[in-house]
């Protein structure tokens, strides 16, 4: 039995991370997915922030754009970057530049023999190039075409500028996830609209292939950012749309339990803990000796302790101070109470329950030497995820798709090498 | 050809997930074609029908904002899993089934004789989705959990926040959506080659590590420690000494905004005005006094204007900026509304509600309500009387508490 998605390929033209992140988990579960790219042109945050950053620079960039091997951007950096190389495991990659013609001549023969093409750029930009639906469909009539943006295909604001960041703004997160005593700017940045996102651009493309072997029809598939965010926050949604609520940020609590991280000993540690019912709270009581201030008539009920989680918190905290916070969560948890370290990336790696389900994977790249990567989210019974191919290097598989896949004799190849097309570095014109 | 089908038409989907994940995968399904038969247990039902909000803050168990929003399209059959009658009329509905999904404490299914191998050999092609806490095996299996645990175990959470407070969460129960998305994506592919082979699979999905894997930092963060050795570290409030703010007050809240000295000839041309040209402000800044001055005309200047305003001024103007929205402003936003996503469902108890809509657009077989969330047993008799059982035998199935 060979992995579910063999035989289909798909065009990613995907930057930053939502697409790309979307076409990693259809290759993890056996598409050939083709990265198309240019050497004339660097993607910024795709596969960097600058195409040859100095040692210097990178030394004090955070760890998601600073992080290269040893903090080096090494000799070609673009092959090194942490946030690239995340989502570019069992990939092929190809150069070609689709501002010229001949490019999209190449492209053309590409779109010909694949079933889908994903991508995530501002909408107006491949529209320039001429790579429309309409014209796709033209070369391949049942082609699946996903596209995604913050915004969407259609609107007044499709194309507005916006990366993960404005996009969290806009979809109300940011007002959503703040500390609730401090402004939204304390909060660290984050991206899960990308994660929404690129969900949704999967789902999308795999329902379009399931209706195309049905029906043998294509479809172009639309996804929002924001409107993939909003489903995920539905409830919220709908306690304005219900009730007229705005609802404030709760920081770490929630409505239906006590719950919070609360300091452990050592030097910035945290356990998380929720008491939702009074199963928890016995439990929690039993696991912290069954202290005075449990019986105090104000925690004895669910809505009383939540009604004074103020007064309780500091309690909760005076226990779990005393102890290391993997102890602190595995004393609880055979007490019955939800708790767990707020696990850092060093304490990940550490983990028996993420090394004993094998979520960590080894792969060997010939710019990066051998490391440990967090795999694929779920396992399957009759066709394990494999690590086929490690995070693809820039025009890595050039040869193989222009003569193998697409039929350009070592004559043609040479003459769109000469023209730009085909590389493994940036022109030494790209930033 | 059936062109104006939804895409998963025909698929059938057995439903024993409850809460939020697990219903929000199959809502996904059920929203793009798929019958997806939701079996809730007798009486109480899902667990989510409990959790608020609540229709006009009436605690009811057809009125969760919860439920409503995360069962869609579905049909509602309740059955008790714990008699033979009742897992016998399970299985003949799995017999027909091509997507099992289900989110018990690990171990459940098997202790109910519903283990994927006995289902396989009853039904060769179902894809079986199981999603739980931390997965079907390892040192963790069966410990307790709640969003917040799961987040703080598989999440950036050490890394999020500010470095003098605690590490700080995301918007309530959006990583469970995030794990239901995951599922179905998952769910999606293994059908795909189902279809194909004739032969399904188990799906084993850890809600701990689909936040393990997370695109939204997590993930990269991994690697880089991986690679550098460094963790990723909550960081102090983004305060840059080159006007403007990242985060600024305006009239009706917040908007922020990237400059820098790229785009400092864009931002001069979009605000327009008189004072914006004074050369002391263009970045890097040097001295206090100007970025005093410019204060004082910035703050005003925003303070007379809306978020919305700035964000139209300077998107056109080609600068990265956007408003801090809340919910109420994105149900009267002029892109969502254009593009028609909320969605008008009326529902028996609840009433007429806005929902959200369609999570991405297709264009030939789209997105659809075809119901509203079922009410508990709704559709006891319809999916019964499809196995060939008639009124007679409701009733006794009713009598013995089986439905």
């Amino acid at each position: 039995m060979s992995l579910p998605l063999k035989g289909i390929r798909i065009i990613d033209l995907g930057v930053v991370a939502a697409i790309p992140y979307s076409t990693m988990m259809l290759a993890d579960m056996g598409a050939e997915v083709i990265r198309v790219e240019t050497t004339q042109v660097f993607p910024n945050q795709t596969r960097g922030v600058l195409a040859r950053p100095s040692r210097e620079m990178v030394k004090h960039w955070i760890t998601t754009s600073g992080g290269y091997p040893g903090r080096d951007p090494g000799e070609r950096p673009w092959n090194r970057y942490p946030f690239f190389n995340y989502m570019a495991r069992n990939k092929l990659g190809m150069t070609v530049d689709l501002r010229k013609p001949s490019g999209k001549e190449v492209f053309a023969r590409l779109v010909r023999i694949s079933d889908a093409i994903m991508e995530n750029n501002t909408p107006s930009s491949l529209e320039r190039m001429g790579i429309t639906y309409e014209w796709l469909c033209g070369i391949k009539p049942d082609i699946v075409f996903v596209r995604l943006s913050s915004f969407g295909q259609t609107g007044p604001f499709r194309d507005y500028r916006a990366f993960g960041l404005q996009t969290e703004s806009y979809c109300g997160h940011d007002l959503l996830r703040r500390y609730r005593d401090r402004d939204p700017s304390h909060n660290s940045w984050a991206v899960s609209s990308d994660h929404a996102g690129g969900l949704s651009a999967a789902i999308g493309c795999l329902m379009a292939l399931i209706r195309r072997r049905r029906t043998g029809r294509g479809e172009l598939v639309d996804v929002s950012m924001v409107e993939s965010f909003l489903n995920d926050i539905g409830h919220i949604v709908m306690d304005f749309t219900m009730n007229g609520r705005v609802q404030e940020s709760l920081g770490n609590r929630d409505p239906d339990a006590v719950q919070g991280v609360y300091r452990c000993r050592g030097d910035d540690r945290w356990v998380a803990i929720t008491i939702a019912t009074d199963e928890h709270w016995r439990g929690f009581s039993d696991a912290a000796g069954n202290p005075p201030w449990c019986d105090d008539p104000r925690f004895t009920t669910v809505a009383g302790r939540i009604r004074d989680q103020d007064a309780l918190d500091p309690l909760i905290e005076s226990w779990t101070l005393q102890r290391e916070h993997r102890e602190a969560a595995a004393i609880l948890q055979s007490h019955g109470v939800p708790a767990g370290p707020v696990m850092d990336d060093a304490d990940a790696y550490a983990d028996p329950h993420l090394n004993a389900r094998g979520f960590f994977v080894a792969l060997s790249q010939a710019d990066c030497g051998t490391h440990l990567y967090p795999g694929p989210a779920c396992k399957l019974s009759a066709t394990p995820i494999q690590m086929r191919l490690p995070p693809v290097r820039l025009g890595e598989h050039n040869e193989y798709i222009y003569k193998t896949l697409l039929g350009y004799s070592d004559e043609e190849y040479r003459a769109l090498e000469a023209e730009g097309h085909i590389g493994t570095d940036y022109a030494a014109h790209v930033p | 050809m059936d062109t104006a089908s939804q895409a998963l038409d025909g698929v059938r989907v057995v439903d024993l997930t409850r809460h939020v994940a697990g219903p929000f995968c199959t809502k996904l399904l059920a929203d793009y074609g798929a019958d997806v038969i939701k079996i809730e247990q007798p009486g109480r039902g899902d667990p989510a029908r409990w959790i608020g909000p609540f229709a006009g803050d009436i605690p009811h168990p057809e009125r969760s904002g919860l439920f409503l929003h995360l069962n869609t399209n579905k049909r509602s059959l309740t059955l008790n899993l714990n008699c033979d009658t009742g897992r016998a009329i399970l299985l003949k509905l799995i017999g027909s089934a091509d997507i099992l999904v289900e989110n018990f404490r690990a171990g459940t299914m098997a202790s109910l004789g519903l283990d994927y191998p006995r289902l396989a050999m009853l039904n060769p092609a179902l894809v079986m989705t199981s999603i739980s806490n931390f997965g079907q095996s390892g040192p963790y299996r069966d410990w307790r959990a709640s969003e917040l645990v799961l987040y703080a175990m598989g999440h950036e959470m050490w890394g999020t926040g500010a470095p003098d407070a605690e590490p700080a969460s995301m918007a309530n129960k959006l990583n469970l959506h995030l794990a239901g998305q995951a599922a179905c994506a998952a769910t999606l592919c293994v059908y795909f080659g189902a279809q194909l082979s004739g032969s399904g699979q188990h799906i084993d999905l850890s809600i701990m590590e689909t936040l393990a894997a997370a695109p939204d930092r997590r993930g990269v963060a991994l690697v880089a420690y991986q690679y550098c050795g460094d963790r990723m570290r909550r960081q102090p409030a983004v305060q840059g000494i080159d006007p403007p703010p990242f985060l600024n007050s305006c009239a009706d809240g917040l908007f922020e905004i990237t400059v820098g000295i790229n785009r400092w000839d864009d931002f001069v041309r979009a605000v327009g005005e008189e004072w914006i040209r004074d050369p002391a402000f263009r970045p890097p800044l040097r001295e206090r006094a100007a970025s005093e001055r410019f204060n004082r005309h910035w703050v005003p200047w925003c303070m007379a204007r809306t978020k919305h305003e700035l964000f139209a001024r300077f998107q056109a103007g080609g600068l990265p900026c956007a408003p801090l929205n809340t919910v109420a402003d994105l149900v009267n936003d002029e892109q969502l509304m254009q593009r028609e996503f909320f969605v008008p469902i009326n529902h028996p108890v609840a009433g007429p509600i806005t929902y959200p809509g369609a999570p991405f657009k297709m264009k030939e077989a789209p997105f659809a309500i075809r119901r509203p969330a079922p009410t508990l047993g709704q559709h006891n008799a319809e999916i019964l009387g499809e196995l060939g059982y008639g009124a007679t035998d409701l009733a006794a199935l009713s009598a013995a508490a089986v439905i």
